[in-house]
């Protein structure tokens, strides 16, 4: 639309002052102080004991981590903003989990250059697809803590991706595991109307976007 | 190359007073395209100085209506809904895009082909997209059976409750339950607690049926609703849910 349509009488909300915070917050996106919940289908319920992340490479071995195993390994703590295609943004969230490039670390991705995108798979049949690109280099992580304490079942635990620099569907709940592949292929959200790479600074919400 | 979802203009033809929360707004929308029943708009508001805000609402109305309908419930704290029903007049004009989703949605066509029964959970004004479900199956002749367990704080506040009574009355494959989990009328006869396993078992379809459910409401409610569904034997990939958080405001 080249002008912009006025809504008569519509002020918003009180502006937040503090302009580096507004700053940080997506076109289109409001702040949230709360944490909403959103997935297509039933929590699901999987024990610790039954719980291991898996990764495919098309080449490479498979790599298998128990939840001890995983663990074990070197963790992360970090505190990122959140944004949900649905509207909200939530900053400064605490997660602790452990980097996907140590989960990589374990596959000669330069010897195979092919291999480009991942499908990261979940319980509950969810998957969604990423260019590798965009977890490596310390932007991705799988995160079994929110606030430091063990990550509610309701937002994804016992483990999730997150890759904060990408709308949150990105950021598969309930992660069991990763497919690295040389073809592209859409994920769950991704099928089925919504966006197949989501920049939350590109309001690339929805396919076409 | 799928198309952008354009923002397009709207006007509001009709403000229809639900419940004391709730409006329904009948909208013109020249442009749209044809939606599903189940899947949602964005509307955008743009403030004198720029500012924006979005939100989705589900859309209400069947498939195949001359009017869009969006059914909004007031939240008192909320940045948007109030705008949307105090603020707007008939005559108004509203940006929007959509339709959105092709996951939480229902078509007749499926619907009948596959046979399976429908079960449908609403709380509170997750009825929206239900309700859009339900008059496509009323419009189109779909006699899929049909039952909707309906959750809400009173009497007063059952949006569409007459016209559920009506579909019903000259329907015997749809069948309304209603709970009220705050006030009662003094000659209630249904449901007056929060919607748990037991009533789930007492009014869902056997999970042998292979039923269909549809779940929309505050996230609390969706989550009792499809947890106690996968226990009684509902697959979770035939669960299908939509959560209206507390901030969606």
């Amino acid at each position: 639309m080249a002008e912009q349509f006025i809504a008569r009488g519509f002020k918003g909300r009180a502006r937040d002052t503090d302009r580096a915070r507004r700053e940080r917050i997506p076109p289109g996106q409001y702040e949230t102080k709360e944490f909403p919940v959103l997935s297509a289908g039933p929590t699901p319920q999987t024990p610790i004991e039954r719980w291991d992340f898996s990764i495919y490479a098309e080449v490479a071995e498979q790599l298998k981590w128990t939840w001890d195993e995983f663990q074990r390994l070197p963790r992360e703590t970090m505190t990122v903003d959140i944004h949900c295609v649905t509207k909200w943004s939530k900053l400064d969230t605490l997660w602790t989990g452990v980097s996907v490039d140590t989960l990589l670390a374990g596959i000669d991705l330069d010897a195979q250059p092919s291999i480009r995108y991942l499908i990261a798979f979940c319980d509950g049949g969810y998957t969604t697809n990423l260019p590798l690109a965009d977890v490596r280099g310390g932007r991705a992580w799988v995160v079994y803590e929110f606030d430091s304490k063990p990550l509610d079942p309701v937002h994804g635990g016992p483990a999730r991706l997150l890759v904060p620099h990408l709308y949150f569907w990105k950021s598969a709940k309930w992660v069991r595991g990763f497919k690295l592949v040389r073809e592209d292929r859409p994920g769950f959200w991704e099928s089925v109307g919504y966006h197949n790479y989501g920049d939350p600074w590109k309001e690339q919400r929805y396919a076409g976007d | 190359m799928v198309q952008q979802l354009k923002w397009q203009l709207c006007t509001v033809v009709e403000i229809r007073q639900e419940t004391p929360k709730a409006k329904s707004l009948i909208l013109d929308w020249p442009e749209r395209t044809t939606h599903l029943a189940g899947q949602h708009v964005d509307v955008r508001l743009t403030a004198e100085d720029g500012y924006q805000a979005q939100r989705s609402y589900s859309i209400a109305s069947p498939p195949g209506e001359k009017h869009l309908m969006l059914t909004v419930e007031r939240i008192d704290d909320g940045e948007v809904s109030p705008y949307l029903t105090d603020g707007l007049r008939v005559g108004d004009r509203l940006e929007l895009r959509g339709p959105i989703g092709g996951y939480f949605v229902w078509d007749a066509r499926n619907g009948g082909t596959d046979g399976s029964t429908l079960f449908l959970a609403a709380g509170g004004s997750g009825i929206a997209p239900l309700m859009s479900m339900i008059r496509h199956r009323a419009s189109t002749g779909n006699k899929v059976p049909t039952r909707l367990l309906y959750s809400s704080r009173s009497y007063e506040e059952v949006i569409y409750r007459e016209e559920l009574d009506r579909l019903s009355a000259h329907d015997p494959t749809l069948r309304v339950i209603h709970t009220l989990t705050r006030r009662r009328p003094a000659n209630w006869m249904g449901y007056g607690r929060r919607i748990d396993r037991a009533m789930l078992a007492d009014t869902a379809w056997p999970p042998a049926e292979k039923p269909l459910a549809f779940t929309c409401g505050p996230t609390a409610f969706v989550e009792t609703v499809a947890t106690h569904l996968g226990e009684l034997g509902y697959e979770s990939g035939r669960i299908k849910t939509e959560r209206f958080g507390p901030t969606g405001g």
